[in-house]
């Protein structure tokens, strides 16, 4: 067993086209390191200065990190992470 | 199709550009979209009676907006809704120069219809021949009612405990209905995923720039029934924070390029207190919004992971406004003094935003003489289930006595 990371379409550019990718369980830090170790790059998109971006959400096994630990969250064998944008429209101070 | 002087996408987050087609996060940083416009160009194109000669709908404002459509994405006309003073209702809180913005008068009874006027104009034109939504139920009933008359298939997504007008309201369009078990931030992410891989314009996913230009309409209006001079104060429903946000921007334009007179008005926002997330952010005084799980009657309110939650933040801070969290008690009383006072029946985040508006009037927050629109954005016929008990009835035999024991003494004018 193994954990599945489901990748967003504006990252799949980054990780050969996929859709998902496999890892090691662990925190999701460690997962996201994991999947930049082998798709350089990675890291930085979806996360700035150790955290994750802001319009950033992360779920594991359908649950928003962000009411868990946040990037220490921990991913079970056999759990799937699934990687979002968050839905945003924007402001415009004039 | 008319030219627009919309002339890009640009991420709000890295400020990298991207096209006018259906993207609707920065291909980078995943940071908000947002539609740039010819500054010059709207400068000298727009003027007060330019917009008069207008139609009576939001589309006399298509200069201001990223899509000039023709033909059957006009089929259900919105917006120009009634802008109503309530003498009475200003009273009652001792203020005297209060407004109603009334959305319900909308082709389903909320603001919505502007939004999605919007993004299926932009997504016709873009190509698509299929819309779909995630909604806490008005979005569902504009995408499957303007999707009928514009004759494009439709997707609608909803939490499985909707209110029952709602969801028949929006089935009864023939558009394929989907309930999902989950909260509405669930049905988003939903639709999120399905975005990814179809051919659909999802109205507040992957058209979502576009969709949020549609509230703007919201300002000018108000603007220009007011003769172009801006209101002190506006009060707000906050979900997303999407609507609040584009009200500000709305009037930001119209004075930068000298249509109306005055400030920016002062923004007050509005969330229930079971679902107030940005409300929280606020009284703490954070500039992050940390997501919550809703448990509140106004569910069109019910968004527990607000998308543009840090920007209505900014917004209620540089216009000196606030944003209050209203418990369901109070949100029944909001909904009742608006029917008495006005003859308005709003829908329970109508009864968050008239609540607001009360106690902002009662901490003294806002000077007797404050011009203030209040924005009432959903008919309360969607929602009757919140105030069906208060609603006292004497059920009575056809005779003057049961009457008259029922109501007590008669009141006989001579």
């Amino acid at each position: 067993m193994a954990v599945t990371v489901r990748i967003p379409a504006p990252l799949r550019p980054l990780v050969g086209d996929a859709a998902a990718v496999e890892c090691e369980p662990g925190t999701v830090r460690q997962l996201i390191e994991e999947v930049d170790g082998r798709h350089a790059g990675f890291r930085d998109r979806v996360m700035a200065d150790g955290a994750l971006r802001r319009f950033v959400n992360v779920f594991v096994g359908g649950e928003d990190v962000r009411f868990g630990d946040g990037v220490e969250t921990a991913v079970a064998d056999g759990q799937e992470v699934t990687i979002l944008p968050a839905v945003a429209g924007g402001a415009g101070e004039r | 199709m008319e030219r627009t002087a919309a002339t890009a996408l640009r991420c709000k987050e890295c400020g990298r550009h991207e096209p006018l087609t259906a993207a609707y996060v920065c291909e980078f940083c995943f940071g908000p979209l947002e539609v740039t416009y010819d500054q010059d160009l709207l400068a000298a194109t727009v003027t007060r009676e330019r917009i008069a000669q207008g139609p009576p709908s939001l589309w006399r404002y298509r200069d201001l907006l990223p899509v000039a459509p023709d033909g059957p994405a006009l089929a259900l006309p919105a917006g120009l809704t009634p802008l109503v003073p309530a003498p009475r209702l200003a009273d009652r809180l001792g203020l005297r120069d209060v407004w109603v913005k009334n959305d319900t008068a909308n082709p389903t009874h909320s603001f919505k219809d502007r939004v999605v006027s919007v993004a299926l104009a932009k997504a016709r034109a873009l190509g698509y021949r299929v819309a779909a939504c995630a909604s806490t139920g008005n979005l569902a009933n504009a995408v499957a009612a303007h999707s009928a008359a514009a004759g494009l298939e439709s997707y609608v997504f909803v939490p499985a405990d909707l209110e029952e007008q709602k969801i028949v309201a929006t089935g009864i369009y023939g558009t394929t209905l989907v309930a999902v078990d989950g909260n509405y931030d669930d049905v988003n992410r939903l639709c999120t995923q399905l975005a990814a891989d179809r051919p659909w314009a999802f109205v507040n996913v992957n058209v979502r720039p576009y969709y949020s230009e549609g509230s703007k309409t919201l300002a000018y209006e108000v603007a220009e029934q007011l003769d172009w001079r801006l209101p002190d104060r506006c009060v707000v429903p906050i979900a997303s924070g999407s609507l609040f946000t584009r009200i500000r921007r709305g009037f930001g334009e119209l004075l930068d390029l000298g249509l109306a007179e005055g400030r920016p008005p002062t923004m007050c926002g509005a969330q229930a207190a079971g679902c107030s997330p940005v409300a929280e952010a606020w009284a703490e005084g954070r500039d992050f919004v940390t997501p919550v799980r809703p448990s509140t009657i106004a569910k069109s309110l019910a968004i527990g992971n607000p998308a543009d939650g840090v920007f209505a933040l900014d917004v209620a801070r540089t216009t000196a406004g606030a944003i209050e969290a209203i418990g369901e008690d109070e949100i029944v009383e909001g909904i009742a003094l608006l029917a008495e006072t006005t003859g308005i029946f709003t829908e329970t985040a109508g009864g968050v935003t008239t609540a607001a508006l009360a106690r902002l009037a009662a901490r003294g927050e806002i000077d007797r003489d404050e011009r203030v629109v209040l924005y009432i954005t959903g008919d309360g016929l969607k929602t009757v289930d919140a105030v069906a008990s208060r609603v006292e009835r004497r059920t009575i035999a056809p005779t003057v006595e049961a009457f008259e024991a029922a109501v007590g003494e008669a009141r006989l004018v001579a």
